[in-house]
């Protein structure tokens, strides 16, 4: 069935359980849940999958607001009724109406799709559940036209959250789950280097030394992770500067250099000065 | 063939159901996990575990299983690294307590001691004044009491005057065994929604879109409100550090689902009792406190009062001036309460503690009588009758 492997892309690095996890969902077409930190490449992740195996990608950004209707399909009856009073033609079908979305445009996909629904708890709590036969059976019925859509390939969907709500058990039953660990020191390496082929060793070395100490800076509220040390790697090309601030020769610059791209909170950089303070008095060169 | 393992991993706590199994086996014979032991581990993980929570759980489960070992659950559970026992400590020590482990010769001294005595010790153990163990009377180990102590595989709770609990395992702060998530918190918590309509219109009103239609002599007005939204208001007072520290974990649950679910929600902390002022934030307890009248004057009576405390306490830190283990109060906590439940006639206290405990503790016994017997346990029965009492 499935005639392509995903294995990572020349712009996205997948562990050996991240790959076996998208796997076996393609194969046995099953959701697949995926957790973890925010910006560790869980929304590139389904990017990622439909590139490398060559399919569209249907995206759901879902909102607090958003309802699991809204995925299927709308039916807009108040422009009906406007037609109706307007004396429009288009009023005696009622599909034209019935707004399909964005589940609905998958399973029309004329080949198999690859579905993102984006973070999924932001969503009400019942939202999950009320998507349970839909993810199930690739199925639905529209109650208007008296019409069962039915997908004509199941898509690869890939579901995200951020841990801000629990999902329902029912609903954790039909997904395979991943949690996207946060990465160690080697394929964080990896990954800078599919982003930033040309970036000299010794400062990709102090980079990540420096990224991961101020993510062991303890009582951040929001500690760095992926997305921020590419953009601060961004920056730090950008302005060309050298491996050794970044190590902190000369006393003056042990704070690294524009670390307002790592640290996005106020509080945090507040924190991080002060440490800083702090180690400079106790360890004065 | 994977039965005893998928029995195991229920054994160990784990929801795994049929449906995963099933699924499992499907995977595995379509050839997913052909080449090797890590891709059967990454499948079955992958298959089996639904939260993160359970990782490290299954990882163990996994290990133990595939090594053969025969190894009882119970004893999975029981290795605590001494570095993880240091950082804990560290973060979540308060002043006095630090003060406490000094009696012992202060922390290092408390941890070696505790490091070298796991080395000698090799069995289990109960009872006695040397070995860790439970019901002792040495520094390690549950159900004891020596003030000093430190808590070693405790479920419960008895003697409050140990160092900190360390349960289980560094995972312990992603690990769930808890009878209430919050997603049950939330459902329970939604019954205390009162909708009313404020905001955008931004939604058909059917009926006075009918009736000004037929009054418009069939010329359609489209008549809009705004969407309701939940108007109800909560006050939340938890209990934190000291004997709290067991139930952190159920009070971050109800707290995550407590703000999600409402809009109106103000909450403080306090530390074993309600007196003379409060704090939103307990890095920064002593310097930014808000003084609890303002808070009675601020926030309107129609809020509803939820205090979540164990109420374990020694009985003067209620009914006496200058009680309180902190400071010195001027007046006593009781009185304080009686204003707080004055301005606020809907209130109830949730106690994280089960209820069959109460009858055990003075103070508890005290609070109740102050509460008009409006103490709920915090499980989601008790929640259900506490959501009753305020509506």
């Amino acid at each position: 069935m499935a005639d392509k492997k995903f294995t990572g892309t020349s712009s996205y690095i997948a562990t050996d359980d991240l790959t076996m996890a998208v796997n076996a969902a393609v194969t046995l077409q099953r959701p697949i849940l995926i957790k973890g930190e925010p910006g560790t490449g869980k929304t590139q992740l389904a990017i990622e999958v439909a590139r490398s195996l060559g399919k569209p990608l249907h995206e759901w950004h879902i909102k607090s607001t958003t309802k699991a209707q809204q995925g299927l399909y709308e039916y807009d009856a108040v422009a009906r009724l406007r037609d109706s009073q307007l004396g429009d033609d288009r009023v005696h079908d009622i599909g034209n109406y019935i707004l399909r979305g964005k589940i609905w445009e998958a399973f029309d996909s004329d080949e198999q799709p690859v579905l993102l629904i984006d973070e999924i708890d932001k969503a009400d709590i019942e939202f999950p559940n009320d998507l349970l036969r839909e993810l199930d059976r690739m199925e639905f019925y529209v109650y208007e036209t008296k019409k069962l859509v039915e997908a004509k390939h199941r898509p690869i969907i890939v579901i995200t959250s951020n841990n801000e709500k629990e999902l329902p058990d029912a609903f954790l039953r039909r997904c395979f789950f991943h949690y996207i660990k946060f990465p160690d020191q080697d394929t964080m390496a990896d990954i800078v280097d599919v982003h930033f082929p040309n970036l000299k060793k010794d400062l990709l070395a102090e980079a990540l030394n420096a990224f991961y100490k101020v993510r062991d800076v303890r009582g951040l509220k929001k500690k760095p992770s992926t997305s921020e040390l590419l953009d601060w790697i961004k920056l730090l090309l950008a302005e060309d500067i050298p491996p050794e601030v970044l190590r902190g020769d000369g006393n003056r610059n042990a704070i690294p250099p524009l670390y307002g791209a790592l640290l996005k909170n106020e509080q945090d950089v507040h924190l991080f000065e002060q440490l800083v303070f702090l180690d400079r008095r106790t360890n004065p060169q | 063939m994977l039965l005893p393992f998928f029995y195991m991993l229920r054994e160990g706590g784990m929801k795994t159901s049929i449906t995963e199994l099933l699924t499992l086996l499907e995977a595995m014979k379509r050839g997913l996990a052909g080449q090797s032991v890590d891709d059967f581990y990454f499948l079955a993980r992958t298959t089996l575990v639904k939260d993160e929570s359970e990782l490290d759980r299954f990882d163990r489960i996994f290990g133990a299983y595939f090594k053969g070992v025969e190894d009882s659950l119970a004893d999975l559970f029981q290795e605590i690294p001494e570095e993880w026992l240091r950082r804990q400590a560290e973060l979540n020590l308060t002043e006095e307590e630090r003060a406490q482990i000094e009696a012992l010769g202060g922390f290092e001294e408390l941890m070696r001691a505790l490091q070298e005595r796991l080395d000698e010790q090799n069995e289990r153990h109960e009872g006695g004044s040397k070995w860790i163990g439970t019901a002792g009377t040495s520094p390690f180990g549950a159900y004891g009491f020596n003030p000093e102590g430190v808590r070693i595989g405790q479920e419960g709770s008895r003697n409050r005057s140990a160092v900190k609990v360390w349960d289980k395992r560094e995972y312990r702060n992603l690990d769930d065994s808890l009878e209430l998530g919050t997603r049950n918190i939330k459902v329970a918590l939604r019954r205390l929604r009162k909708f009313a309509r404020e905001g955008a219109a931004d939604q058909l009103d059917l009926d006075d879109t009918i009736d000004k239609t037929a009054r418009n002599a069939g010329l359609l007005d489209i008549r809009m409100v705004p969407e309701r939204h939940n108007a109800i208001k909560v006050l939340l007072c938890l209990d934190i550090g000291g004997s709290m520290d067991d139930h952190v974990r159920i009070c971050e649950e109800m707290f995550s689902a407590a703000r999600t679910e409402f809009k109106h929600l103000e909450y403080f902390y306090f530390h074993n009792f309600i007196y003379e002022s409060l704090w939103k934030d307990n890095r920064r307890r002593h310097s930014e406190k808000t003084p609890t009248l303002d808070i009675a004057h601020k926030y309107g009576s129609d809020y509803k009062l939820i205090f979540v405390g164990d109420a374990t306490m020694s009985p003067y830190e209620i009914v006496y001036a200058g009680g309180s283990v902190e400071h010195w109060n001027e007046e006593p906590g009781a009185v304080w309460i009686k204003r707080l439940l004055n301005t606020y006639p809907k209130a109830v206290w949730l106690n994280p503690e089960p209820r069959d405990r109460w009858d055990y503790t003075p103070s508890t016994k005290l609070i109740r009588e102050l509460m008009d017997e409006r103490m709920y346990p915090l499980t989601i029965a008790g929640l259900d009758d506490a959501i009753r009492e305020l509506h």
